[in-house]
């Protein structure tokens, strides 16, 4: 279990001053010209030796992503950092936390990130519906323009401009290429890559998109050291983690833990453990509403809830959003609820994903009441291969996933519910597929 | 260049190659939909993928990635590339599906049935049996004009017609709203689409969501007989097809031509089909008591030739319209040259230009296809918008892609790219001339400056003066210099050119156009196609023609001709470039070749011309005017006309330059009888109302 004094969100429940005063007294902007004397490589190269990867679900090792940023711009492009704060991945809920009540956590990582690459200015995409979210965090970032802690000739002497930019709320925005687009004005569909943001990004210029995780965890690393961070977790994933524990539990909440806590112990010490006991536990769903959910047999045992662990049990850490299932929930149901979130949110742009994500929504419909032929369970898994890894960016990937967790853990669920379904006698036996293929 | 290696194959290929291009330099077939190489790059049709050795696992849109962002494999091997291996089968197979379940099954009743990219891609990797189980997608129609008919349950949302829209045709007004399955493309306010080129949005729809209007289940691809052949709508010559079911032309179509057009046409060239079917002058009249009967040949040639025969040399004049080929005009320009008259004309308009000056004076010396290695542009007293849409389409593509300052002088247009307005008249034309204009640096400092000038400009009193004008600015501004003429005139007749180099003008103290036009200068008029002009009574009108228009109106006898798909002929451009249109068709009734027409009258005046027939004609021509030999080419004029041009001198008046089009869909006597020109004449006008009151 994580140290009090391990913690880098000392006030994530909100409890404290969330200004610049508040912001001080727990220990932020507190030697970060210091930091910045490190010089860029220096901050990088720290950055990489603490092992700090993304946290906005895809795990990328933050350090390395700022260093494809060029030295110079030898074109006179400018850099920018651009701050992904669109959360809307069903279940996750931690950057939000951070941006209304440690706000100058990310407001002082966007600094020393922008710093380390070279950028002249920082964006934070805000999400649409986060509208108190972005008053406190626009309130934090105008306290440090106001005590010159950003913005021209502030006392740390790097200019640097923060923006805090509201989004309209689309989920498709929180992909990088496609929140740089709704950045400019377009309309949010994700771009082709290559060229990838750190050549072309917003406005044609060298770009990173990091989410507010990442960034807000900077300053603290930077204060602590690499070793301190690293120490923290299990190789290859270390650090602190906010998870967002969520469902049938007994104490839903938001906490930072050591990456790699087993599920068992997060979920007892800090949710109160499993509505109706750990034998009620019917599924989880580890890292947000794309990744593939796990069996209640795959939980009970050591799960470590970090990328490594997670991506070998063909599932993956996501944004940390647990979402616990216990035996009370229709799990063919619910899937079918997160597979027409993602048909509801697909761009339209590319094919797999426009008419894929329809169709297996249409289907799962169908499965969820038992209206189904067997046959169709191995369809829509093919189907679903059809859509991963064809599309432009990773949502095809997103629509695809929970539903070949759903076939791979619950297939006897479904085939269950399609028996009964076929036996009930007030039912004509199943689709009624004779009469749409004659009226075609 | 760099190497790669394509199923087996070790190819070079230029380094800024898309993977899709490499793979059909090695000789694969790669199947797509969004792609087209006059469009930027949208990568959304996803049917493309192929494989590529050592990247991520999983296939690549090779449309949207570049031979150079390819990695060499660990040893530096050259990229590794698979086009036909199962994994790349089954993308393909996959993404055919998700396009056709929510593809209705309408092939029958559709009209792209036959040339539809989808049904042919989906011989190649669809399967025959569906597995979707749900009901399909219903997408409401849209309106989008005249023009364009929407079908909009069988969109694949490749957003080509958004691409062109936007970067072809400068009209962005095309779009998409929604989201995922719920795209939808329309014009957002239900409003008909204001471009000249929309036509072409047609052509690159790879399914039948959006087809032509007037063409609306008329006929099937493979009824029909294709001619390739030259358009005469504007003097830019785009290459067409014509589409023929028996003697009825059905459509026309844009044929490539990197050259001239590209791959599109405008409206008015695809859509003036129509036009050929009404109106149409079908057998001889001669007019008896203020009306006109019909007449057979004989009755018509004996006519004409008693007053012919009754007047004098001098008061026989012949005016040339619009649409005729250069044979034509050498064929009539030859009978008046028997008759001893000198009054022959093709400058309805007053145009000023004058084959004396030399060839230079009155070509697009630039050329075309110039446009695009130009940086800079003054256009004078023209819309190119209007008087040549596909031309301006390239002044588009040119200032697109950057670096392309352009000015414009004479009536303010709504041009589709930036441009700076220097003012309204040749005193503006003279400052710039004399380097009292900041934009005369511009042209200045530019390598390959291009100037311009509209046919309305010198269509005027004091054209030869503008003309003049022109050219002294073209010199003092470098618009000439070595190894590059800018100095490019643009016409709006398809004939003017041909004319101009056959010299089918007044010869010494013959009359012009507008003089033969008045009352009294005349006993007999031959007009060959002639609508644009008004000719006063008096004089004996032979008209020769396709449609009842304004000269039909006038005449005293009608000799029915043959339209531009009907006969086989030469046209210059306005670049200079000869080009043979094709015959496709056939005259109605009793209606003959011009040519022919001016043969057979040569007989029944006692002049017989010398030839028999078209070969022969052309030899006769060609031996005049070797130039017209060499079909499909420019021979391009002596830079030093353009000198000459401005020792010419004159003083132009202060009047501003006017359009030389009043309604880009109603400038000749074809499109004039066409329904479809008419109706979208309204909408444009019904456009520019509204944006008035806005």
């Amino acid at each position: 279990m994580l140290d009090d004094k391990d913690r880098i969100f000392r006030n994530l429940y909100g409890r404290h001053d969330f200004g610049l005063e508040g912001a001080r007294a727990r220990g932020g902007w507190d030697g970060t010209k210091a930091i910045l004397e490190k010089g860029r490589d220096g901050i990088i190269n720290e950055l990489k030796a603490s092992g700090l990867r993304g946290r906005g679900g895809a795990g990328f090792p933050t350090g390395l992503k700022m260093s494809f940023m060029p030295k110079e711009s030898k074109d006179g492009r400018p850099s920018y950092l651009v701050v992904n704060a669109d959360e809307s991945e069903p279940g996750t809920c931690k950057d939000r936390e951070i941006m209304r009540h440690d706000p100058h956590l990310l407001v002082e990582g966007c600094l020393i990130a922008g710093f380390a690459m070279g950028a002249v200015a920082a964006y934070i995409y805000v999400r649409g519906e986060f509208i108190h979210e972005r008053i406190r965090l626009q309130a934090a970032v105008d306290q440090a323009y106001e005590q010159r802690l950003i913005g021209k000739n502030n006392i740390f002497g790097y200019d640097f401009e923060i923006v805090v930019h509201h989004g309209a709320g689309a989920y498709i925005c929180g992909e990088e290429t496609a929140l740089l687009e709704s950045l400019e004005g377009k309309k949010g569909q994700p771009r082709l890559k290559p060229p990838f943001p750190a050549n072309v990004g917003l406005y044609g210029c060298p770009t990173t998109v990091s989410n507010v995780e990442s960034i807000a965890v900077i300053p603290d690393i930077m204060r602590r050291g690499a070793a301190w961070f690293a120490g923290i977790g299990r190789p290859n994933n270390t650090g602190t983690k906010l998870f967002c524990i969520s469902g049938h539990v007994n104490k839903p909440c938001n906490v930072e833990e050591a990456m790699g806590i087993t599920f068992r112990e997060l979920v007892e010490r800090h949710a109160g453990g499993i509505r109706g006991g750990w034998d009620n536990l019917l599924a989880v769903i580890p890292g947000g509403s794309s990744v593939p959910c796990l069996t209640a047999d795959q939980c009970l045992g050591d799960l470590y809830m970090d990328f490594d662990t997670l991506r070998n049990l063909k599932s993956g850490l996501g944004t940390a959003a647990v979402i616990v299932m216990d035996k009370s929930t229709d799990i063919v149901r619910a899937i079918t609820r997160i597979s027409y979130f993602y048909k509801h949110e697909s761009c339209g742009q590319c094919t797999p994903c426009r008419e894929g994500t329809g169709w297996m929504w249409r289907v799962l419909t169908r499965m969820s009441e038992g209206r189904a032929q067997k046959r169709e369970i191995d369809m829509l898994l093919e189907v679903t291969t059809q859509v991963e890894g064809h599309t432009i960016c990773a949502l095809g990937d997103a629509a695809a996933w929970p539903i070949q967790g759903l076939i791979r853990n619950f297939r006897h669920e479904i085939e269950r519910r399609i028996d009964e379904y076929a036996a009930r006698p007030d039912n004509d036996h199943g689709v009624r597929e004779p009469a749409m293929q004659a009226a075609e | 260049m760099t190497k790669v290696i394509i199923d087996g194959n070790e190819i070079d290929v230029p380094p800024e190659y898309t993977l899709l291009q490499a793979c059909e330099a090695a000789g694969a077939e790669i199947p797509r939909f969004c792609f087209h190489e006059r469009l930027s790059i949208a990568g959304n049709c996803r049917m493309c993928l192929i494989e590529v050795k050592g990247g991520p696992p999983k296939p690549v849109a090779s449309c949207a990635q570049n031979v150079r962002d390819l990695r060499p494999g660990p040893n530096g091997e050259p990229p590794v590339m698979f086009t036909r291996t199962p994994m790349v089968k089954k993308a393909r197979e996959g993404v055919m599906e998700f396009l056709l379940i929510n593809h209705p099954l309408d092939c029958p009743i559709c009209d792209q049935g036959g040339e539809c990219d989808l049904q042919d891609q989906a011989m190649a990797y669809g399967v025959d049996k569906s597995r979707f189980q749900e009901n399909k997608r219903a997408v409401e129609d849209k309106y989008l004009g005249a023009l364009v008919k929407t079908s909009m349950n069988r969109c694949i949302q490749c957003t080509r017609c958004v691409r062109f829209a936007t970067e072809v045709a400068g009209v962005p007004e095309l779009g998409a709203t929604g989201r995922g399955e719920d795209m939808e493309i329309t014009t957002y306010l239900e409003q008909a689409m204001t471009s000249e080129l929309q036509g072409n949005v047609v052509d690159l729809c790879p399914v039948g969501a959006l087809t032509s209007k007037p063409y609306a289940f008329a006929a099937r691809p493979w009824e029909l007989g294709k001619t390739e052949s030259v358009d005469v709508m504007d003097a830019v010559g785009s290459s067409i097809r014509i589409d023929t079911r028996g003697r009825e032309v059905m459509r026309i179509l844009p044929r490539l031509n990197e050259d001239v057009n590209e791959e599109w046409i405008s409206d008015k060239t695809r859509h003036v089909v129509d036009g050929l079917r009404t109106q149409r002058l079908d057998q001889p009249y001669i007019r008896e008591n203020g009306r006109l009967r019909p007449a057979s040949w004989h009755e018509a040639f004996a006519a004409i030739a008693a007053k012919v025969k009754a007047s004098s040399a001098t008061r026989i004049g012949a005016i040339a319209g619009e649409l005729s080929a250069a044979e034509d005009m050498y064929a009539l320009k030859d009978l008046l040259a028997q008759l001893g008259s000198k009054n022959l004309d093709f400058r309805q308009d007053g145009q000023a230009l004058d084959p004396a000056w030399g060839r230079a004076s009155y070509l697009f010396n630039a050329t075309i296809a110039g446009i695009e290695k130009a940086d800079a542009l003054l256009i004078v007293g023209a819309d190119p918008r209007r008087e040549a849409a596909v031309l301006n389409a390239r002044i588009r593509k040119r200032w697109r892609a950057g670096n392309f300052p352009i000015g414009l002088i004479g009536e303010r247009a709504d041009l589709n790219y930036a441009h700076q307005y220097l003012g309204a008249g040749p005193d503006t034309l003279a400052d710039l001339a004399d380097g009292k204009h900041e934009f005369a640096e511009l042209l200045k400092k530019a390598e390959r400056p291009m100037l311009l000038l509209g046919a309305g400009s010198t269509a005027r009193r004091d054209g030869a003066a503008i003309a003049s004008l022109a050219a002294k600015a073209a010199l003092s501004l470098g618009v000439v210099k070595d190894g590059w003429n800018g100095f490019s005139m643009l016409h709006n007749a398809a004939s003017a050119v041909g004319a101009l180099d056959l010299g089918f003008v007044p010869g010494q103290g013959g009359l012009k156009a507008a003089e033969m036009a008045i009352y009294g200068t005349l006993d007999v008029l031959f007009l060959l196609g002639a609508d644009e002009i008004d000719v006063a009574s008096g004089a004996f009108v032979v008209y020769i023609g396709t449609h009842g228009d304004r000269g039909a109106h006038r005449a005293d006898v009608i000799l029915p001709g043959a339209a531009y798909p009907e006969k086989s002929g030469i046209y210059v451009n306005t670049e200079g470039r000869v080009q043979m249109a094709g015959r496709a068709s056939f005259p109605p009734g009793d209606a003959r070749e011009d040519w022919a027409i001016i043969r057979a009258l040569s007989d029944a005046l006692g002049r017989r011309l010398p030839y028999d027939s078209l070969p022969q004609l052309r030899q006769a021509m060609f031996k005049a005017h070797p130039h017209l030999l060499r079909i499909d080419q420019i021979t391009p004029g002596d830079a030093a006309d353009v000198s000459r041009l401005a020792s010419l001198g004159g003083q132009p008046d202060k009047a501003p330059f006017r359009a030389a089009l009043e309604d880009f869909y109603l400038t000749n006597p074809i499109a004039r009888a066409s329904a479809v020109m008419a109706d979208c004449s309204v909408l444009a006008e019904g456009h520019a109302a509204l944006t008035a009151a806005e």
